[in-house]
């Protein structure tokens, strides 16, 4: 079948079978490794995407069921070289180590934010709880999410510019 | 800039290794693609223990996309035996360990017939086509049953489920007292039985690997922890010339242990792609990755203790069964000798005693898991220490004062034999117990128990050491382990003044870039960014014992420093000639060689730069300052922490809540404390989910039924609190850097506290043992008095779920 989608910025239309799944479709035929796939139950997700400002299991959907959309992936969040508010608090958090489950968590905790601009630690952990890490305990995760909601907000932009962000580069 | 005034050693250094990990512009193996790439996929078998009585794959020949389709009998005669390099005894027995099934299946999800085609897709379709006979044969999968009289064997040629009997004993190697005289004059005598359940490594990338036999090296990528090792056993197993073998371990997506393998789809690859001649990649699912992957854990601890009734510990017997699956695999045998040196903890134990005997069973094989021996040691003698303080009254924290070995007393040689360097329990404890509010946490479980609370409040405790660093050669000479345990490193000298460090040490998300770029930093005094770390290629770094073990700083970053020592010793003879002075006349401080009393000096990059031109250089001196040096620890280190675990236990549901959870460690010098920090807390992630989440789980023909993340249950975020976490800081005297080591602290330390923690919230109804997980089954059911199925057949996962430690 013939689909067409945008990702990350870009139009491809490419003929696939009806069983492959969006990850599949991303990662072999558009080369979009950066999304990766962690279990083939969709537990893990790792394979977090934005469909139309979304988050989705790439695992969990069919490539087909995306004609027409708009896709956003880990590799198409930083734009002219600047890092996503929470790719940036990722980093200044230590809230990855191995660094596999960071795209889905970073696109997860991307959406989470979209719905709520500041939520509290209960809030962050169980809106992460459909994307496992077994590196971090989750704890510079939930502290990154939180850092981010706080860069996000307009106000407090003028602020962090004066703050220095103890050892960091 | 060729100096940094303030030190990188100790600065919360943000990672080097995240720039591409948060964008995505990673090479995890899968995603490597190289033309005409062919892709493998494995059928396995279904049952646990069957002879294969015919394999039909003509059907799938002719599928679309295939271009081969083999069984065990096509590859009997190349592949090989799959190594185990620790023979613990001159007697073990270790059965041939095939790839690929030739005759029998002895576990479930052992390969059976492959199939190569040009797509992923293609291949898992002919799979399907696929058709074997199987004449099941009985399955053995308890421990106590398989060493039982008559019992089925996994392996009939043997003639018995034992693999190997390993014993310590401190009266006959003269460590320590007889412990049967100990135990028989002991005023108090506990005896107590504990499961560790069978854990699975469960690191988040799934294993992958490609092998391109086109060049004139044969090279395999492979999401593997130790590429170093891979190449000599891909070697020495299939009798290829080492130096025609490559192997690249690029971004690899954590290991815990569960990579430290040389496993049957590296072997299966290689094969496919040399006989294909053309470059062949597998990447398991993570279904295969839970079924096939090395287990972890899987003993059963009998544990026998004495004491006075001051409370003095005056003898120590533990023996255990061991489950070693079906076969032994790379360091199968070895991991509960690990925990050999560590029953007797942090305490001044004056009789010992351990033996272990190694079980096959009709399961996958056991292997390294976090921790791997010393998690399974310190639960069992953390928990007898709860045990004994129950049996005298008195608060555990003093039990264990009372026989810890104080910090005056270091060094200290132990009941085992090993000298444990330096550490200070009493500061770390003293820490632990102010951040915790110990006092007021057991004045409110007191007041909860008598009001009867349906929420019960349990603090556990948990006092730990744990050797690391592996390890001293002679040390593991001396247990006939097949290899030394040194750490190869190099540093070039680039003429532009940067540098580039080699490290045989093989990381995976643990940060080596970061820290060795800040050791290397302070040392050469260049800046930080001008360091890049190579490693993870045997094309770059061609010497390695790669990383497992808490060992890469201990000993990969200690060859590092002495190699630097290396570039400096060299720099100076030049510098001295440059400054037309005495070396003796020389200092050096961050990155400049200084003529003493004068303001004369020159820097070591620009004497890399003379280096390069090699213009003027003294007679007799070679035009390098690259350096390289190979370093052998004398001793292990010793990590130690305490860790205290509030937890709430709902009596009328059997929910556990951890409602606090402190700990304290002492890893010695710290080189970067934002990595350390994550290090401990997704240690105690994983010590927390033994206690309270995950196990293996088998049915009666040996079929996993938590085979996929929907019935492991890998703890999400929202079931585990935030930690406190804290240090002291007693450096090692065994490395130059003080430092100890990180990597499995936490969760050696957390599964006892957390236990502790549960039973103690119980103990006034009389429960002395809830078996882990500690789902809420489990605790309902020692609460209410009901046998709740001990042997390991109720599935952990998907029961034990909490909403976090958020109140």
């Amino acid at each position: 079948m013939r689909v067409t989608m945008v990702v990350d910025g870009v139009s491809y239309t490419d003929e696939v079978e009806p069983r492959t799944l969006l990850v599949q479709h991303l990662r072999e035929t558009l080369g979009k490794v950066g999304t990766v796939v962690g279990c083939d139950t969709s537990n893990c997700g790792s394979c977090t995407v934005h469909v139309d400002g979304h988050s989705v299991k790439s695992c969990s959907m069919l490539a087909v069921q995306a004609d027409g959309c708009e896709i956003t992936t880990i590799e198409g969040l930083a734009r002219d070289g600047q890092l996503h508010p929470v790719q940036q608090a990722f980093h200044d958090n230590h809230a990855l180590q191995c660094g596999f489950c960071t795209p889905g968590m970073i696109m997860q905790a991307i959406d989470l934010l979209a719905d709520d601009p500041d939520p509290d630690e209960r809030t962050v952990r169980h809106g992460l709880e459909g994307n496992l890490c077994r590196c971090t305990g989750y704890q510079n995760i939930v502290r990154a999410v939180q850092d981010a909601a706080h860069r996000l907000k307009p106000a407090a932009q003028a602020d962090r510019e004066h703050e220095a962000v103890g050892g960091g580069e | 800039m060729t100096a940094t005034a303030e030190p990188e050693v100790g600065k919360s250094r943000r990672r080097k290794e995240d720039a591409r990990l948060i964008t995505g512009r990673t090479r995890w193996t899968d995603n490597i693609t190289l033309p005409g790439l062919l892709h493998m996929a494995i059928l396995r078998s279904p049952v646990a223990h069957a002879r294969i009585t015919s394999i039909d794959v003509e059907a799938a020949r002719s599928m679309p996309g295939v271009l081969a389709v083999v069984t065990g009998a096509d590859l009997a005669d190349e592949q090989g035996s799959l190594p185990c390099a620790w023979a613990i005894t001159p007697d073990m027995k270790n059965p041939p360990h095939p790839s690929i099934a030739v005759d029998t299946v002895n576990y479930a999800g052992e390969a059976v017939a492959i199939v190569v085609a040009r797509s992923s897709a293609e291949a898992h379709d002919a799979l399907e086509a696929i058709d074997v006979d199987y004449d099941e044969l009985p399955v053995v999968l308890d421990m106590e049953a398989a060493v039982a009289d008559g019992a089925v064997l996994v392996h009939e040629s043997l003639g018995t489920n034992k693999s190997a009997l390993w014993v310590f004993d401190s009266a006959e190697a003269g460590t320590g007292g007889n412990v049967d005289e100990a135990i028989a004059a002991g005023e108090i005598v506990l005896e107590r039985k504990f499961r560790q359940q069978r854990l699975i490594p469960a690191f988040m990338e799934p294993r992958s690997v490609l092998c391109d036999p086109t060049g004139e090296q044969v090279t395999l990528w492979s999401a593997t922890q130790v590429p170093h090792i891979l190449r000599l056993m891909l070697a020495l197993t299939l009798g290829v010339p080492e130096h025609k073998v490559r192997v690249i371990a690029p971004d690899v997506g954590g290991g815990f242990g569960g990579k430290l393998q040389v496993t049957p789809e590296e072997i299966l690859v290689f094969l496919l792609a040399r006989r294909l001649g053309k470059p062949v990649k597998y990447t398991e699912t993570r279904s295969e990755a839970m079924a096939t992957a090395h287990h972890g854990r899987d003993q059963i601890q009998r544990l026998t203790l004495s004491a006075t009734r001051d409370g003095t510990i005056t003898g120590l017997k533990v023996d255990l069964l061991a489950d070693m699956g079906a076969y032994l695999s790379l360091v199968t045998p070895g991991i509960p000798i690990l925990g050999a040196f560590m029953f007797n903890a942090i305490y001044k134990i004056p009789a010992y005693r351990f033996s272990c005997t190694n079980v096959f069973t009709n399961k996958v094989m056991t292997d390294a898991y976090r921790g791997a021996g010393r998690p399974e040691a310190t639960f069992a003698i953390e928990r007898m220490m709860d045990e004994l303080a129950a049996e005298l009254g008195v608060d555990p924290l003093a039990i264990r004062e009372k026989n810890w070995i104080t910090h005056e007393e270091f060094p200290f040689t132990t009941v085992c034999g090993l000298t444990y360097d330096s550490g200070n329990y009493e500061a770390a404890t003293e820490k632990a117990k102010q951040l915790f509010d110990y006092d007021g946490l057991r004045r409110e479980q007191a007041e909860r128990r008598e009001r009867g609370d349906v929420v019960q409040l349990g603090i556990g405790i948990s006092t730990f050491t744990e050797m690391c660093g592996l390890a001293p050669s002679r040390v593991l000479g001396s247990l006939s382990y097949g290899a030394g345990g040194w750490e190869h490193a190099a540093i070039r000298m680039l003429p532009s003044g940067k540098v580039e460090v080699v490290t045989g040490s093989s990381p995976h998300g643990q940060g080596h870039e970061t820290a060795w770029s800040q050791i290397v930093a302070d040392q050469l005094g260049v800046p930080f960014e001008d360091v890049e770390v190579l490693h993870g290629d045997t094309q770059s770094s061609h010497k390695g014992m790669d990383t497992y073990g808490s060992r890469s700083l201990t000993v990969g970053a200690i060859a590092v420093v002495k190699a630097g020592d290396k570039v400096i010793a060299k720099a100076r003879k030049i510098a001295a000639h440059m400054l037309e002075c005495s070396e003796d006349d020389l200092d050096f401080a961050q990155g400049r060689f200084s003529v003493r009393g004068t303001d004369k000096g020159t820097g070591i990059t620009d004497i890399a730069l003379a280096v390069f031109a090699a213009h003027d250089l003294p007679d007799g001196v070679e035009p390098s300052l690259d350096s390289e040096a190979t370093f052998d620890p004398e001793n292990f280190s010793f990590p130690h922490g305490t860790h205290l675990c509030a937890a709430e236990v709902d009596t009328e549901t059997g929910r556990v809540t951890i409602r606090k959870y402190v700990c304290v460690d002492d890893v010695g010098k710290v080189v970067n404390p934002l990595i350390v920090e994550g290090q401990v807390h997704g240690g105690l992630a994983q010590g927390i989910a033994q206690a309270l989440f995950e196990e293996a789980v088998h049915d009666e023909n040996g079929t996993l039924t938590t085979g996929t993340f929907a019935d492991y249950l890998l703890p999400s975020a929202a079931d585990l609190p935030s930690f406190v976490t804290d240090r002291t800081e007693t450096p090692s005297t065994t490395n130059p850097l003080g430092v100890k080591g990180v990597g499995e602290a936490g969760t050696i330390a957390s599964t006892p506290a957390v236990v502790n923690a549960v039973v103690d919230s119980v103990r006034h109804m009389g429960i002395d043992d809830i078996e882990m997980p500690c789902t809420p089954f489990r605790v309902w059911g020692a609460i209410h008095g009901r046998d709740v199925d001990t042997g390991g057949s109720q599935a952990g996962g998907g029961l034990g779920s909490i909403e976090g430690g958020l109140q």
